[in-house]
């Protein structure tokens, strides 16, 4: 470990911990009503969702259109996981992050067993079975018994308040960089770029591209877990193929490949339409041109692959201070250089 | 010396089509030997099969004595197989150190939750690995770029940097395709230098495609010449400048 991953780790550390103090002290304080924590939540919860669909669809280069069904699966099994614990006496949090991790480890198999034959296929076609897989899992879950059916299922227990959410959330993108900055996210990464050459730096396509899309099921499950524990009733409703491209917009309009991307554009569409609740009629509208907008001055997204690392915006400012650089003079130039990191 | 790579009786036909067949060769240790014939003679399907892109339909490949059988890309690298491509296929937007910290991929241990959790194995191996990369690099007098995106690389610096990409997969043969395709004189005579070098560092046996003559005749121990899948002569480079059959085949006397 250098000095300045030490630095950086440090400077990282300081500032995720800070902004989760300022979230937990404000939904405590009660400064946040229950409606502004409920909206943080769900940012919370789609920046999950966006960041691990980013994994497949932006670092992995496969468009993934089932996103909403491994966070069904993620959702109805954490659920129907506490409740059981529920009945049987015991439960509370602990019961709670065990169903979180159950969710997203069953998801995970599913994206294993949906990816192995899947990812042979490429661009539309995958798109295609994975939009055809979400549609199953939202039937079967319509349809089996013990998932409550189209009534839905009732009263899981509200743990996902703001400051757990928010935890869950940072340990997840936190841990989904890590893994970018790993040789696992490089093989990723590669095969993105090219996936003749891959092979042929001695990557195993197959493996790898499974492993992708596994990750990104198990993310997507949790998210889904701290869904279910947050909106409290759920119906396979919630999962449909809307669910699954208001993600994809999300990831697209940060920018492929760009996990700070990813989180700014979850925020924005998250919050955007509920700022939007004044003008009622007209919602929708506004989120729709909002989004063509962007695509027309911004078509790689809002950060396109860029990554935004905190040390070097303070590294940045620091070098403005002490004049050594003019501000905002070459970060254009400086987009090219990809730094270690975040 | 010992024998590295050898076929025997290779072939390989695409429906009625057979694009190379009877292919015979023996690489031995160190060996810097080139492959030339006229376009659409067979020559990249070659090393397609070579590398496992293609299955062959005939015969069989043998690297240092173990017969190679049905295996991916992925895996004739990690036995010692490595390649380049005749059109540059670098990962464009990762930076020229990533591009041959992938090819060290297979050489690191530590699993997706060390990676992860950033265990001690992550940091042991990942600066092993980077250590190595920037070596590999300053061999092509690449290390100066290492921070910077491949994209951004000007022309005949992409191609050396596919080579180190290759080299770092610690391969006992070397398949370059082209090489200098593309390039000016001075960078072709640049390239000869380095492959040369890399040879001499390295110790590995080089096989090389290249439609340039001065560089398969100023580097080449031994050219083979391919037309129509078949080889149809063999030897050393003054032979083979002076053999009629070569000089009909590229001429179409």
């Amino acid at each position: 470990m250098t000095k300045s991953t030490l630095k950086s780790y440090a400077v990282n550390l300081i500032a995720v911990m800070l902004l989760y103090g300022t979230m937990v002290v404000l939904s405590e304080s009660g400064v946040l009503n229950k409606y502004y924590s409920g909206i943080l939540v769900l940012v919370c919860i789609n920046i999950m969702l966006a960041v691990s669909l980013n994994l497949t669809t932006g670092c992995l280069g496969q468009i993934a259109l089932g996103h909403a069904g491994f966070m069904s699966i993620g959702a109805y099994t954490a659920a129907l996981f506490t409740k059981w614990l529920a009945v049987s006496g015991a439960g509370g949090y602990l019961g709670y992050f065990g169903g979180l991790i159950l969710g997203g480890l069953l998801a995970a198999v599913f994206g294993f067993i949906i990816g192995l034959p899947a990812l042979r296929l490429k661009g539309d076609y995958l798109a295609i079975i994975t939009l055809g897989f979400g549609e199953i899992i939202r039937t079967v879950i319509e349809n089996l018994q013990f998932t409550g059916g189209a009534q839905g299922l009732r009263s899981i227990d509200k743990f996902s308040t703001l400051p757990v959410a928010s935890a869950i959330c940072i340990i997840s993108v936190g841990l989904l960089t890590t893994l970018m900055r790993s040789r696992h996210g490089r093989a990723i990464l590669s095969i993105r770029e090219d996936d003749i050459a891959s092979e042929a730096a001695g990557i195993h396509n197959t493996y790898y591209r499974t492993m992708a899309f596994t990750i990104a099921a198990f993310f997507a499950g949790v998210a889904g877990g701290v869904y279910a524990h947050y909106i409290g009733i759920l119906g396979a409703k919630n999962f449909n193929f809307t669910r699954s491209v208001e993600i994809i917009i999300i990831v697209v309009l940060g920018g492929l490949g760009s996990f700070t991307g990813s989180i700014i554009a979850a925020i924005f569409l998250t919050i955007l339409p509920e700022l939007l609740r004044d003008f009622n009629d007209y919602r929708m509208l506004v989120y729709s041109i909002a989004l063509i907008l962007i695509m027309i001055f911004k078509p790689s997204g809002i950060f396109g692959r860029y990554e935004f690392s905190l040390t070097r915006a303070i590294q940045y400012w620091i070098d403005v201070f002490n004049g050594k650089r003019k501000p905002f003079a070459s970060v254009r130039s400086r987009k090219n250089n990809k730094e270690t990191e975040d | 010396m010992e024998s590295v790579l050898r076929t025997t009786r290779l072939g390989i036909s695409f429906g009625g089509l057979k694009a190379v067949s009877n292919f015979d060769i023996d690489l031995l240790d160190g060996e810097l030997v080139g492959l030339i014939g006229p376009n659409g003679a067979g020559k990249t399907t070659v090393f397609n099969m070579l590398t496992g892109v293609y299955q062959p339909t005939e015969g069989t490949i043998t690297l240092q004595g173990k017969k190679i059988q049905r295996k991916r890309p992925d895996q004739l690298v990690k036995m010692g197989i490595a390649r380049t491509f005749q059109n540059i296929r670098l990962f464009k937007h990762l930076s020229v150190l990533d591009n041959v910290m992938i090819a060290c991929n297979f050489q690191m241990r530590y699993s997706i939750l060390g990676g992860m959790l950033r265990l001690p194995g992550y940091w042991r191996e990942e600066a092993a690995v980077r250590e190595k990369a920037l070596s590999i690099l300053a061999v092509f007098g690449l290390e100066s770029y290492a921070e910077i995106l491949a994209d951004n690389l000007p022309y005949g610096k992409q191609r050396k940097l596919e080579i180190a990409r290759a080299l770092a997969t610690d391969p006992k043969v070397l398949l370059l395709d082209e090489p200098a395709a593309g390039m000016n004189p001075t960078e072709t005579n640049e390239l000869m230098n380095t492959i040369s070098l890399v040879r001499k560092q390295f110790g590995i046996t080089i096989l090389l495609i290249e439609h340039d003559m001065s560089l398969v005749l100023g580097i080449c121990e031994r050219i083979i010449v391919l037309d129509y899948g078949q080889i149809i002569a063999s030897g050393l480079p003054t032979e083979i400048v002076n053999d009629p059959k070569v000089i009909a085949a590229y001429l179409g006397v």
